[in-house]
Order: structure tokens, then sequence, then C-alpha cells
């Protein structure tokens, strides 16, 4: 399945952040950086998305929105945090509703730093994600031949 | 009586680039109710007053909202300068005043570009959002950065732009406008545009005003306000009307804001014209004690921001009142009566900013 990592799907996701990397995240996909021409597409739909791009420190209140987006992903998929406050927390570090980086809730696979993230900086960290996206394909096609295996021995055995 | 359906609108929305959730209640394809619940993005900033000292507390503020930071990062200043009667140079308020209303285009344009996509003319929102892009080249020049600059400071500005500088920015913006031209005659003359914004979320002169909308949104409603005819920065030696429009639609929503990027345009080109020369910022000595409140233009409307010094480093109490706050009850009250496809129109023109309302 080589062309997920060829032409991945993104999904976007504001996980409290000040708006300054959201719109960095679009800017991405706008003529001067486009990443269109590679393939890439934003999608509004968790269902159809390869890597998953937050922004934001995440507040209690979005704690279930992030996971649920994050859960409705086929697998392979993986995660990008996308500004130095999705990292760690940045500048609301110490805010009291702030539960200090995407890490803290769901696995993230690359971090972006930045404040606000540039878009080079983006497209650098997606296409860093993609590597982190075949290797996962590979660990899920061993885990389905593994399975195929196991099942077919089993049938056997009866 | 239909059958009632209640519709989940956001926190996760293709249309939304921010989380804000609404429930909107149907019969058949009409929305007779729409319950809000926000909550999304609340950091708490203000509580940082106590962590950090008020010269860092630009830092903080500035990221309150990515789209109209300057805005904010010089509120804040003018509430601290206020509060502690600091005299800005000159100088100092005319380059606030650029960076504002630069920013104030680039606010507009990413709202166009926005808009575009809401109502599904995607090669539009790319072209919009291309033209914005010299906007920010502007920024990143003269600021160093493209939507986070922190170059405003408590008793001024922290760097200069030289003159030469400061008349090719006049020259950009002048060709920018012929560019401009042709992209805002397809928002405001097309007619499968119009179509989708003519007549659609009628919000009268009385409502706007009832309902405390400010900026834009009111002022497309026929209400004549503009926080910038108070004179501050440099905007009392600039000469401007505020852009009205009476429909209280959409459209006039929309007409506003792109006679608002021109008018933008303009106010720069007369700033570069008088700009006086001297120093930059002035040195601040001492701490804020006092109350202050500060008023602010923002893109999206007026915006308060108060401060309460404590004679330390560390100021007592800090509060901002960002303009979408004001905006979300009028919208509330349009939304209901309005088809279900019309409700990402109705979100997007009111221009929400989450993030700020949230803080
Ligand atoms: S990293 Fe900075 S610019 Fe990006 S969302 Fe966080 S505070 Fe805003």
């Amino acid at each position: 399945m080589a062309y997920i990592t060829k032409s991945p799907w993104l999904i976007h996701y504001d996980g409290s952040s000040c708006n300054g990397c959201d719109i960095e995240v679009l800017a991405c996909l706008t003529p001067m950086y486009d990443v269109e021409r590679f393939g890439v597409i934003n999608t509004g739909n968790p269902k159809h998305a390869d890597i998953f791009l937050v922004t934001g420190s995440v507040n209690e209140q979005n704690i279930p929105v992030v996971q649920q987006i994050y859960e409705q992903m086929p697998s392979p998929k993986v995660v990008v945090a996308v500004g130095i406050c999705a990292c760690s927390g940045g500048v609301f570090k110490d805010c009291y509703n702030i539960i200090g980086g995407v890490d803290k809730v769901i696995p993230v696979d690359v971090y972006v730093p930045g404040c606000a993230a540039r878009p080079e900086a983006i497209i650098d960290g997606v296409v860093k994600g993609l590597g982190a996206l075949e290797k996962k394909q590979k660990n899920l096609d061993t885990v389905l031949t593994l399975e195929k295996v196991a099942r077919e021995e089993a049938e056997e055995y009866d | 009586m239909a059958k009632r359906t209640i519709i989940p609108f956001g926190p996760q929305h293709p249309v939304l680039p921010e989380p804000i959730h609404l429930d909107l209640v149907m019969e058949d394809e009409t929305v007779v109710e729409a319950i809000p619940s926000i909550g999304f993005i609340h950091r708490g900033l203000e509580k940082l007053v106590e962590k950090n000292e008020w010269p860092e507390m630009v830092y903080v503020i500035e990221r309150v909202c990515g789209i109209c930071s300057f805005g904010h990062g010089w509120g804040y200043c003018k509430t601290i300068e206020g509060n502690m009667g600091v005299e800005v140079p000159p100088r100092a308020e005319y380059l606030r005043t650029i960076w504002a209303e630069l920013g104030r285009i680039h606010s507009h344009l990413l709202w166009l570009g926005l808009t575009a996509d809401g109502f599904g003319f995607e090669s539009l929102f790319m072209h919009t959002w291309k033209i914005r892009e010299t906007i920010l080249d502007i920024f990143e020049e003269t600021t160093g950065g493209r939507v986070i600059f922190s170059i405003c400071k408590v008793g001024g500005v922290r760097k200069d732009i030289s003159n030469e500088k400061l008349s090719e920015i006049s020259e950009i913006i002048g060709n920018l406008k012929v560019e401009l031209s042709e992209l805002t005659d397809v928002f405001l003359n097309d007619v499968s545009v119009k179509n989708r914004l003519v007549g659609v979320g009628v919000m009268t002169k009385e409502e706007a005003v009832e309902f405390g909308a400010v900026g834009p949104t009111a002022r497309a409603s026929g209400v004549d306000n503009d926080v910038r005819r108070d004179g501050h920065g440099a905007y009392g030696e600039l000469s401007f009307v505020p852009i009205v429009e009476a429909e209280g639609d959409c459209y006039a929503r929309c007409k506003v804001r792109i006679r608002e990027i021109f008018q933008s345009m303009n106010l720069i080109r007369q700033a570069v014209k008088q700009i006086p020369c001297g120093a930059v910022s002035v040195v601040v000595k001492g701490n804020p004690s006092g109350e202050y409140v500060g008023r602010m233009e923002q893109p999206r409307g007026e915006a308060y921001y108060y401060s309460k010094g404590s004679g330390t480093k560390f100021l007592e109490r800090i509060r901002v009142r960002t303009p979408t706050a004001a905006n979300i009850p009028a919208l509330v009250h349009l939304l209901p009566g309005c088809d279900l496809a019309d409700v990402p129109m109705l979100v997007l023109t009111i221009d929400p900013c989450i993030s700020c309302t949230e803080r």
C-alpha cells in the first residue's frame, strides 16, 4: 500500500491553540506552499485521514474530541504535533486549564517546533510523518500476515 | 408541527477552522433554535499575569489570537502605557498603525478565503490566500514573523522600518490594489456567489444595537461604530470615514470587509506619507499601579483591554473583551429561521474567532 505514503490525506484539528499555527497549516495548502501538488489533501473526515495534525496544547474539554478523532482514523496513522504549544504547552504551559502537550492524550510521532510553526517546518513534519507511516504500515502487514498464518494453522488443526 | 431533530454542528467540522459546538434544533430544513456551547479553546491566559512579569505579558496577550496578534499586543501595551502615563513617540504610533492596518488586510483576506471555501468556491479561496501571502511577506521583512511578531512593547516598538522600506511597502500595496479588485469583483458580482449571500441572515440595525454587535458585523447593519475614530495611534491624523452598509445580510458583511481592505490600503499609504522622524521607543521605568481601560478596533471589531496594576512586577488583573464575544449573541439570534445549508455562511460571516473569545 505504498500509495498511502505517496499521497497522504490530512486532518487538522485545533486543540486549544491560538490560531497562529492553524492559519499556517492552512497556508501550506494554498498556492504559495501548495502541498496538494504532492497529493496531500486536507480532509474533514477522520475516516479518510492518514495524518493527524494537531495544534494547541489541548484543554480539558478538548481531550475527548482529540481522542475521538484519533480513534476514528484507520490504521496505520501518524500524529504530528504542530507548534511549540502542541509539543509541550509553550507559553500556555502554566495555564490552569491546559494539560500541556498533545502527547499527554494520544501518541505523537512527529513534533514540529515554532511559535508559530512556519509552513516549511510543517511540511517537513508531514514528510517525516510519512516515514513513520511507512514503518507502521510494514508492522501492520507483519501482524496481519502472522495473524493469517495463525488462523490457517488453527483451521488446519481443526 | 413537524418533527424536531437536533443536529450537532462542530466542534470538528470541515468549514470550521476552530472548534465551536452548536446544537441546531431543526424542523425539516429550518433551524428553530441554536444552542451554542463553547470552551474548547479556553486556556486561562488572563491568570498568567500571576506568573509572568508585566513586560513579558505582551507575548502571552499576543497569543490570545494568532490572526489579530499584533492588535492584541498593541492593545495590551496601550493599557499599560495608559496606566503608567507613558508618552509613546509619534513614529512608533505611526508604525503601529501601519502594522495594525496590514494586519486588518491580512485578517480580512483570510476571512474572504474561508468564506469562499465555505460556499464551495475553492479556487477563489486559493486565490485570496495567494494575495494574502504578499502581506505576510511584508510582515516577515519588517518584523521577522509571519503571524506572530512580538514587535510591540510597552513604550514603543522594537524595530524601526526605514523610510525606503516604507515607500516600498506603499508601492507593493498600490500594486496589490489592481489584483485585489479583480478578486473582489468575483465576490461582489458573481451570480452564484450572490445567490449564497444576498438576503441571507438579515440583521436589522435595531437588532445589531440590541445584541451589542461590533465591528464589520455591526457596520454591515448600518451601525456607525468604529473605535479608530477616537484617534488612538496615528488615526487622529489620518483621514477616513467608517464603512457602513445598510442591508445587514451576509452580502453586506462581505462588502464591508472588502471595502475595509481598500480603506486600510489607503490608510497605510497616508501613514507612509506623513510619518515623522524620531525615536521608536522610550524607556519605561517603575511598575503600573493604577487601573486603565484601553479600546482598540480589531479587524473583527471593538476590543477592550483592562489592566489593574499592583505596584509590583506582577499585575493584579488583566481582562480582554474581544469582538467575537460581543458578536456571538447576535449570531445565536440570527440562526433560527435559516436553512441548514446556510448555517455555515451565517457562522462565517460574523468572522468568529473562538480563540479570542475564550482566551
Ligand atoms: S505554538 Fe504559538 S502560534 Fe502556534 S498555536 Fe501555540 S501559541 Fe499559537
